[in-house]
């Protein structure tokens, strides 16, 4: 299908705000932004051409060069990897004769790695042509290859849907939302509307005296309270404002907002509009990260539906000036944009770099005005909060986690998925819970790479503000497992996602990431350990976004909280192993001239 | 009239104004805080992190957060100079830098910080970074195993129109500074040697300038960094 860059940029108003609509539209049309395009995207837009290139080379689903009339991305996660991800991959470069990262010769199969895609309890799993294939195997990697050879659509290729809203018509995945546990706050009662008649029967002040009084703290991981990121928003004399969802998840490990798009999107958006109302804001936008892109007719239809219901729109819920709307904006990979300022950049056709603070979002966010940012899952108990109460909210969980929370639980344990669970819940609980056995897990890795790595003599600890928090992600790590392994894994995934600007997070991560890789080869030293701590400790104080100031935290808290799997592989008294393998360095030129290298003490 | 504001750096008391940087407060009042990327004019990127003070306790960049009343600052300590080093010694693995064929040896930032902060050899070794130099500009060599992408000319330097002129592309450890071709090619003399004279590192060359002060004669070869506006006290 041809297609004019020109075209799609006037589709836009040649808006360079509108730059992520106007690469996402050029990429699936052309299958790559070559540069000629982006010669025509920088004109139309009114920009240089480096520019615009720095947009289009900071995410990984844009491409200069084509990907393939079938572009597979499969996850290459922690989780991934546990269920067999290896064997896959090779199946599809069997298959495909193709090879990791590349397109095949005849231009029709791209195989590319990609970080968590939000599929961990149905891992291995992968993306073509925005499309999810789950629970994939080599078999299956077979029929995938030879429906590709055999010119088949993408949507001729799944077979099975999954549960719920995932077969309906508007989205038809075979993705499966596995809800193991339902509580009282997500999937508990919802009328929708019910909480936007509240409000339009109350003051905008008074609906945020409900949300603060019920202690809602953000549910994306950090935990700032809610109420009083609203009313710093609210109290803003400058205007328009925004109201952004955080729909990013990128985390891996975590899937939980995936699931709440599928069953609980009308929730969602009410929580926006009930943010709106409270903040003066008319205008909402949920960032929604790439990976998820095959819900999104489903999701316009849901914002169509709620307009004609009245609960969007003009004059909500017949109260006059109540105003608000959603329009949704994709993302295009980058774990980084999950950061507020950084989502807001990337929103405004930039490149996801998080932004220095002050000023806070709440005062300067998208185009400097006051902006709203929150979590998918923060905006559902919003709305069930103004319908139900803050007393009901505060009722669940423990005091300083008030309400449920959703958990993404994948890994070693027999029933992997979702579980929404009252805040205040041991280690040990959520074992038992997920089906894991005790004896059989080395660790639990929750809050993400980002988050902690827990030791059974932990297991004790509660899962909440108080000990572990989340914003959703409990990756089970088996005895089998090796959590060096994993480490490297993390690292390498914080190296490929920095937004490179901070020194500490783009240069320490790969010296990080690297030290693991010399230690889990048995080259360690005992002096590496202590350069790795003070590089993570060096991050955490330096990095200027939360995700760099974590980013450390694999290798700290295994150091912390696991020594031993840095013990069984570094012997006491090597303070020094140098990482550089003479041996390896010369093993190419040695062969050229037919030498054999002699080294000392050998 | 701008409101004075009281702040404490290392334990001694110093007035300011309320809207000034923590760094600028620092150097009305003849107190050195290292920096690398901020450069005087230009609105602070927050990209090296080399500034990092504590806070009220809290480690935030000097360059970006602007004073409050009462205000207490720890600045020159053993451990903020131990994690400044660190960061100039990751920009040396991470890079390919060589003072002694340098243009800028001697005028460098980030040697002049080395040399500050006593760094020796580095602890971490060396990414051995494969990065192309950039010789199509008329006017400029860029030479990419030096920058250490500081933002500073993305920030300031910019076409007769407005647009950019330099960019970084890609992200991560994989980010590299960029010049729009077509661009650069309508660089007057004058904006070619500030985007020289605006990059802390070796990074940008105007073609037929480097070597024109020579060395033992250049900046930090009389003084070293960090006494310049120092009053003493």
């Amino acid at each position: 299908m041809s297609i004019d860059s020109r075209e799609v940029c006037a589709r836009y108003g040649n808006d360079r705000l509108r730059l992520m609509d106007i690469l996402n539209d050029v990429q699936a049309a052309k299958g790559c932004i070559p540069d000629a395009d982006i010669d025509t995207i920088a004109e139309a837009v009114g920009e240089s051409r480096v520019d615009v290139d720095q947009t289009v080379s900071f995410y990984h689903f844009f491409s200069k060069t084509p990907r393939g009339k079938y572009t597979v991305y499969l996850n290459n996660s922690t989780v991934a990897q546990m269920n067999g991800r290896q064997a896959v991959a090779e199946a599809f470069e069997k298959e495909s004769g193709g090879t990791f990262d590349g397109v095949t010769g005849d231009g029709l199969i791209g195989l590319y790695s990609t970080a968590c895609i939000g599929m961990s309890d149905q891992e291995p799993a992968a993306i073509i042509n925005n499309r999810v294939f789950t629970s994939l195997t080599p078999e299956k990697v077979q029929s995938i290859v030879a429906d590709m050879r055999a010119a088949k659509a993408v949507d001729d290729m799944i077979g099975d849907y999954g549960d719920g809203a995932n077969r309906s018509d508007l989205i038809k995945a075979m993705v499966h939302n596995n809800i193991r546990k339902k509580g009282e706050v997500l999937f508990g009662a919802f009328e929708s509307g019910a909480a936007l008649r509240k409000c339009a029967g109350m003051e905008p002040g008074k609906v945020l005296e409900v949300i603060k009084a019920s202690n809602l703290r953000g549910r994306g991981g950090a935990g700032f309270p809610t109420g009083m990121k609203w009313e710093f928003c609210a109290r803003e004399a400058a205007s328009p404002k925004y109201v952004f969802c955080n729909a990013d998840e990128g985390e891996p490990g975590t899937f939980k907002d995936r699931v709440i798009l599928t069953e609980l999107p009308r929730m969602m958006f009410e929580g926006m509009a009930v943010a709106g109302y409270i903040v003066g804001a008319e205008n909402g936008i949920v960032y929604l990260r790439a990976e998820y892109r095959y819900l999104e007719h489903y999701l316009q239809k849901v914002l169509d539906d709620m307009r004609a219901q009245n609960l969007l729109g003009a004059n909500i819920c017949g109260k006059k000036g109540f105003k608000f709307d959603v329009r949704i904006q994709f993302g295009a990979g980058a774990y980084v944009c999950g950061e507020e300022s950084a989502l807001i950049e990337s929103a405004e056709g930039k490149r996801g770099e998080p932004r220095n603070r002050p000023p806070f979002p709440a005062q300067k966010g998208f185009l400097d005005k006051p902006t709203v940012v929150n979590n998918v899952e923060t905006f559902c108990c919003a709305a069930q909060i103004v319908d139900k109460g803050a007393e009901w909210f505060r009722s669940l969980g423990s005091e300083q986690s008030a309400g449920t929370k959703l958990l993404s639980i994948s890994g070693d344990c027999a029933k992997p998925g979702i579980y929404e669970v009252e805040c205040g819940l041991t280690v040990a609980e959520m074992l038992d819970m997920a089906g894991a056995t005790k004896d059989a897990v080395q660790a639990v890795q929750i809050g993400g790479p980002s988050g902690t790595c827990v030791a059974p003599s932990d297991f004790d600890k509660k899962i909440g503000f108080e000990c572990y928090a989340t914003g959703g992600s409990i990756i089970i790590i088996g005895t089998e497992r090796n959590l060096l392994s994993v480490v490297h894994n993390f690292m390498e995934f914080f190296a490929d996602e920095s937004c490179g600007a901070c020194v500490p997070c783009r240069a320490g991560t790969r010296v990080m990431c690297n030290m693991i890789k010399k230690i889990k080869d048995g080259k360690g030293s005992t002096g590496d350990i202590a350069v790795l701590l003070e590089l993570a400790d060096v991050m955490k104080k330096s990095n200027k976004c939360g995700l760099g100031q974590t980013a450390g935290n694999p290798v700290a808290t295994t150091i912390r909280n696991m020594r031993t799997i840095y013990d069984n592989v570094i012997s006491s008294d090597d303070m020094y192993k140098p990482g550089f393998d003479l041996e390896s360095a010369v093993e190419e030129s040695c062969a050229v001239v037919g030498r054999t290298p002699h080294f000392d003490g050998e | 009239m701008s409101e004075t504001v009281r702040i404490s750096i290392d334990a001694k008391e110093y007035a300011t104004e309320k809207g000034r940087t923590i760094l600028e407060a620092a150097r009305d009042n003849g107190v050195y805080i290292p920096t690398l990327c901020y450069f005087d004019g230009i609105a602070p990127t927050g990209t090296c992190r080399v500034c990092t003070v504590n806070v009220n306790g809290r480690p935030m960049a000097a360059c970006t957060t602007p004073v409050a009343e009462g205000m207490t600052i720890e600045n020159d300590t053993p451990e903020l100079n131990e994690m400044r080093k660190t960061i100039i010694e990751l920009l040396f693995v991470e890079g390919n830098h060589f003072c002694p064929s340098c243009e800028k040896s001697g005028t460098c930032d980030l040697q002049a910080l080395a040399y500050r902060f006593k760094l020796m050899a580095p602890r971490f070794e060396y990414e051995f970074s494969q990065r192309d130099l950039d010789a199509t500009p008329p006017k400029l060599i860029i030479e990419r195993n030096r920058c250490i992408l500081c933002k500073r000319c993305v920030k300031a330097i910019f076409a007769d129109d407005g647009k950019a002129l330099f960019a970084v592309s890609n992200r991560g450890n994989r980010a590299m500074i960029n010049i729009d071709d077509k661009l650069a090619k309508t660089m007057s003399d004058e904006l070619a040697e500030k985007a020289m004279n605006i990059c802390p590192v070796g990074a940008i060359i105007k073609k037929g300038k480097g070597f024109s002060t020579p060395i033992g004669k250049r900046k930090y070869d009389t003084k070293p960094i960090g006494i310049e506006n120092q009053v003493s006290s």
